[in-house]
């Protein structure tokens, strides 16, 4: 059955590639670094699954010390210039979006198909998604190389470019839910929680609701997790307050009480793969510049869910 | 109180501008340890959870394909294929990018989008097109503005249209809490009330688009000689 650790090895293969390519390539100043790092991360693909758990805390911290000081460098593949990507997409024309649209498609046709009954045992169903997406891309290289002529390096030198304008930032999601399963062993959830219920004035519905919402943006930006955050909030205001002194509908509290925690998401650097990941693969300078662009919304967002919840969960 | 310390790291590294890899590690060693781990059980935590999360950093093999296609001019042949839409501007063209994947995150489809697969090939290169259409060559800041909004309108879209449809996995994370908790709900009666914020959102959002591209036409005209 096909399921993540078919997906690792893909995963680790290409950042090997990564490795090799980046020691290969003399125009990055820090090359050596590149390959430590990408390396590194490609044995925890590809042996992570087999190895000790301190072995792979090991690789963790190595990748940290290799990054953290002083970052990674940018190779410079071989790619082309502006005018040839003119003149490319002139003598292609729309033809250029097919396997760029292949992969969606695929991911999407994929993610019903393998969940039927016929198909059964062929893809693991918790995964269909993933599995479906990861095919598409080998459907849209089917595509592409063809068309473009490409050699079989081609793709790879191009994902690199692609990767070291990411750099180390491409690791940092997978590194904060790391994070989060660290905090929620050592118990920082129960911690906060505790703290929450002692602050809340008694008596107002409004007060309830208000720091219930308000507590779901925070810690969900302190988590970077909407997930992480619901559990603590709503054992520690949620229900004891709005559900169960003041009669509030549960179904209500739940869902408004999880989009509060999403207004939250869109606020902070540590849910990175929505807000630092994308500003590093559009290039921007700044850093914050996605979450920037949210605030406005995420804050009008966070009382206009305050306002539907407190309208809404006392009267149904 | 004492596993709160990790907390704290996080902050103060984040403001610092350290290396975010490096101010997240100390913070999981440090909790861990404050919570009452020994050193070898932090990092053996530390690394199982970096381990069994390693699904979230599978999607990057899409950029090779991306980076293929990039090659061969992707995103100029966006650029043309909206440059030939006079009606196409920034704002409208990110509020039809932001309900279509609203839409389309509410029928449970949010592997349509994302920043990888649409947003750097096709939909910024689009945006930035659609203002250089109207009104000219751009000034790098505005670019990177219009960059970031497409971004803004991915995230806003996904969040605000996913949990609407009843199999999400915030929709049975709420579901399964509620239930250890002795409260017995259907997904649908939850998924119903992330409707009202969902309109909110398309609202608030779409009207901060149209406000976009006033304050881009206004801007560009300023910076024009």
């Amino acid at each position: 059955m096909i399921g993540l650790e078919a997906l690792y090895v893909i995963g680790g293969a290409f950042f090997a590639a990564v490795a090799v390519m980046s020691a290969r390539d003399a125009s990055n100043p820090k090359r050596w670094k590149n390959t430590a790092f990408w390396g590194l991360f490609a044995a925890s693909f590809l042996f992570g699954s087999h190895l000790p758990d301190f072995a792979n805390g090991l690789i963790v911290i190595a990748m940290v010390a290799v990054a953290g000081f002083g970052g990674l460098g940018r190779g410079e593949p071989q790619t082309t210039g502006q005018a040839e990507r003119t003149e490319s997409a002139a003598r292609l024309g729309n033809r250029l979006f097919l396997p760029a649209l292949a992969i969606p498609a695929t991911a999407l046709a994929g993610t019903f198909l393998f969940k039927r009954p016929e198909l059964a045992g062929l893809v693991d169903p918790k995964q269909a998604t993933l599995v479906s997406l990861i095919l598409g891309v080998f459907v849209a290289l089917a595509i592409a190389m063809p068309m473009l002529r490409a050699k079989p390096a081609t793709p790879l030198q191009e994902g690199r470019r692609l990767l070291d304008t990411v750099g180390w930032a491409a690791v940092l999601p997978q590194m904060l839910a790391a994070l989060g399963a660290v905090f929620a062993a050592a118990g920082v959830g129960a911690a906060i929680g505790q703290i929450a219920s002692q602050w809340l004035p008694d008596g107002s519905q409004l007060a309830a609701v208000a720091a219930y919402t308000f507590g779901m943006a925070i810690f969900t930006m302190i988590m970077g997790n909407a997930f992480a955050a619901f559990p603590v909030m709503t054992a520690g205001i949620g229900l004891p307050l709005i559900v169960q002194r003041f009669g509030g509908d549960p179904a209500i509290m739940g869902a408004i009480g999880m989009l509060s925690g999403f207004c939250g998401t869109l606020m902070t650097p540590m849910a990175a793969n929505f807000n630092i990941v994308p500003a590093a693969l559009l290039e921007l300078k700044d850093r914050n510049g996605v979450i920037r662009a949210q605030v406005p919304t995420a804050l009008i967002l966070l009382l206009a869910n305050t306002a539907l919840m407190y309208a809404l969960v006392f009267r149904f | 109180m004492l596993p709160l310390v990790g907390i704290l790291v996080v902050v103060v590294g984040f403001m610092a501008r350290l290396n975010p890899l490096l101010v997240v590690t100390v913070a999981a060693l440090v909790t861990g340890v404050a919570g009452g781990m020994g050193p070898v059980e932090v990092v053996e935590t530390f690394g199982k959870a970096f381990k069994e999360n390693r699904y979230v950093s599978v999607v990057w093999v899409v950029l090779p394909v991306i980076g293929l296609l990039e090659r061969a001019g992707l995103q100029e042949r966006a650029k043309t294929l909206i440059g030939q839409v006079k009606a196409a501007t920034t704002g409208r063209l990110l509020l039809l990018y932001f309900i279509l994947r609203q839409a389309t995150a509410a029928l449970g489809l949010t592997s349509l989008g994302g920043h990888a697969q649409m947003v750097r090939p096709l939909v910024a290169p689009m945006a930035e097109a659609a203002a250089e259409t109207h009104h000219g060559p751009l000034p790098d800041e505005v670019r990177q503005t219009i960059r970031a909004h497409t971004a803004a309108a991915d995230n806003i879209a996904l969040f605000f249209g996913e949990d609407i449809f009843i199999a999400i996995a915030s929709i049975l994370l709420i579901k399964g809490f509620l239930e250890q908790n002795g409260i017995i709900v259907e997904p649908l009666q939850l998924s119903v009330w992330a409707i009202p914020t969902a309109i909110v959102a398309l609202l608030v959002h779409g009207a901060r688009l149209m406000l976009l591209d006033r304050r881009l036409a206004r801007t560009l005209a300023e910076a024009r000689p």
